[in-house]
């Protein structure tokens, strides 16, 4: 049985059913539905303000919804502390400005939210963190502060992070935005290879190539509603609708 | 070509030009300002010649004399006398290796707090049993020790013991004062708000009259609290608003990033706030919180007005024996410089500090 067989059988990763947000009267996502796949890889594009970054916040309740329904693993999203706790303990995320916690070291940076999240002893939770410093190719820098790393040092250093909670999904949030040109390559090839791996991704980002590369479907959107979703292959090359074809002409020179 | 060239040749690394060194008479005389301010800085150090002649060459530095204090020179002298008043106040002589020992363990736990490195829970513990000793060491009635009651300890001791315990004990309640202000519960936060804007409204001075005096008469007389229990209590609540609004800042200058990455992690929000947010919050405004310590340091001496004891009160009451020529000036100076040095102590450490912070930040 090839996998694109089993998966038919598992539950989604994340179901999202006719969500809507709201900033006061402002309609942030409209109408949004989307299903990943465990194993799935989703780019989401669209100009700034198009709701991507919010949708994907949505997801491990950084930001609250009004209407619809989100489900992680099976887990609805509602006002349950437990709910949201559950659901945060499968979902990693990686932030545009690293976020990671300047007056820890590197490798604490790593071990503490294991120890705090999970109560896992401080031992195996640093022993852990040097794993995926490893994994991340940056292990030469544990001992060091977050301050004294590069950009593209210190956001695999947050993708290093989140995967020491062992999450089954990741979000990435326009992860190379905020890196110098020459720092996003080491970024982008640590992503490729967890994709390899098999991690669920969904990841928010204007990086053209590694959407054709690496994902499965490519989503569109525009003013806060999906606009249109395909395999990237189509999505690059056909884009069916009007917006898509503008947005793609203006962020592919 | 010359692009090509250009390309291939590295430039090796040279030295940079060494800084130029201006002849001190053109630094001292070079322009008109220069001058000016040179001769106005001679005029300042002649002007205080009196003052040097005063303290040095015409004091009287050893005598048990008091009447040889007359010449007009700084009486040193009686420092010297009076120096175990000024210290233990009235505490009772034979006993006043107690109140003595007190200032060495405070000394010395002091200096083994000030590495980082060994600050944490057990810390604390060392701290409050350590503190614990001291006001029993200085309370007595144990083990064939006399007991001394609060009215008469005095001295550097109480200065010290009042301003370590208003900020220590101050430090907690300050962190939770600031965390309800920020909070969205809007009873915790109105409570906050209310605390710390009416201690911040009243004078120092008038929340220690109503500490000594106004709470005795309100309450009932079986709730009998010591003098010096009331006045700390008046000085930790000071001391707790101030700091309360310095943590704010520091607290408002966290990126909300932090907290957000702390719940992606699935970390609990105390744990989050304890382990993630304040040690941020408070390295940020050590500048501040040690403008707060070292005011607070100071304004112990107003305990001067409710009648405790403390080391300027000390100094004050010395001054006032008839035996010796008013040494006013001699005994305050004497005070000021036990006071600048502790205040220059925390000063530096607070720098020091700052800078092994800051050394996280740069490669």
């Amino acid at each position: 049985m090839s996998i694109e067989e089993t998966r038919v059988f598992e539950q989604p990763a994340i179901v999202i059913r006719n969500m809507d947000k709201w900033y006061g009267n402002y309609h942030a996502l409209r109408d949004v539905s989307l299903s990943v796949q465990p194993g799935e890889r989703i780019v989401i594009c669209g100009p700034s303000g198009s709701g991507k970054s919010t949708l994907i916040r949505c997801v491990n309740h950084l930001e609250g919804h009004q209407k619809g329904e989100i489900i992680v693993n099976g887990v609805t999203l509602n006002e349950s502390l437990k709910n949201i706790d559950r659901i945060r303990r499968d979902v990693g995320m990686v932030f545009q400005h690293f976020n990671l916690f300047p007056h820890l070291s590197v490798l604490e940076n790593c071990a503490l939210p294991q120890i705090l999240s999970r109560g896992t002893p401080r031992k195996v939770a640093e022993e852990r963190g040097m794993q995926f410093l490893e994994r991340v190719h940056i292990p030469e820098q544990a001992r060091k502060f977050p301050g004294q790393l590069s950009g593209g040092q210190q956001q695999r250093v947050a993708i290093a992070r989140a995967l020491c909670m062992a999450p089954k999904v990741m979000l990435f949030d326009e992860p190379t935005s905020a890196l110098d040109p020459e720092m996003v390559k080491e970024v982008l090839d640590t992503m490729v290879s967890l994709a390899e791996e098999g991690m669920t991704m969904i990841v928010v980002t204007h990086e053209m190539g590694f959407a054709r590369r690496v994902a499965d479907r490519v989503v569109f959107m525009d003013q806060g509603a999906i606009v249109e979703s395909n395999v990237p292959d189509v999505f690059f090359d056909r884009p069916a609708n009007e917006r898509t074809r503008t947005f793609l002409k203006q962020i592919v020179h | 070509m010359n692009y090509a060239m250009a390309a291939t040749e590295l430039v090796a690394p040279r030295k940079a030009p060494p800084a130029k060194r201006m002849p001190i008479l053109k630094v001292l005389f070079g322009d008109m300002l220069s001058a000016l301010l040179t001769l106005g800085a001679v005029a300042v150090i002649l002007s205080l010649l009196p003052a040097f002649r005063w303290a040095v060459t015409d004091a009287v530095w050893l005598t048990d004399d008091p009447s040889a204090c007359r010449s007009g020179g700084a009486c040193w002298a009686f420092i010297e006398a009076k120096f175990r008043f000024i210290m233990f106040g009235l505490y009772p002589p034979g006993e006043q290796w107690r109140p003595a020992t007190v200032i060495a363990l405070l000394l010395g736990m002091t200096l083994i707090s000030l590495s980082p490195a060994l600050w944490g829970r057990k810390l604390v513990y060392v701290w409050a049993a350590a503190v614990c000793a001291m006001l029993t060491l200085m309370w007595g009635g144990f083990a064939g020790l006399s007991h001394v009651s609060t009215a008469k300890w005095g001295g550097l001791p109480v200065t010290l013991l009042l301003a370590l315990l208003s900020l220590g004990l101050g430090f907690p309640f300050a962190i939770l004062l600031a965390l309800g202000r920020r909070s969205s519960l809007p009873i915790l936060r109105l409570l906050s708000v209310g605390l710390i804007e009416t201690v911040r409204g009243l004078p120092l001075v008038g929340l220690l009259f109503v500490a000594s005096i106004l709470l005795p008469l309100l309450l009932p007389p079986e709730l009998d609290i010591d003098k010096l229990g009331r006045t700390l209590a008046a000085l930790t609540v000071f001391s707790a608003a101030y700091l309360a609004e310095v943590l704010r800042g520091g607290l408002q200058a966290i990126p909300p990033g932090q907290v957000e990455a702390a719940q992606a992690l699935g970390i609990p929000h105390w744990k989050a706030i304890r382990h993630i947010v304040l040690p941020q919050a408070i390295q940020k405004v050590i500048p501040p919180l040690t403008n707060t310590a070292i005011v607070m340091v100071k304004n112990t001496s107003l305990v001067i007005i409710v009648g405790v004891f403390d080391m300027l009160s000390a100094g004050r009451s010395a001054a006032m024996d008839p035996l010796w020529p008013g040494p006013y000036t001699e005994a305050y100076l004497f005070v000021g410089v036990i006071y600048f040095s502790i205040c220059v102590g925390i000063s530096y450490y607070a720098r020091w500090l700052e800078l092994r912070v800051k050394a996280k930040d740069y490669r």
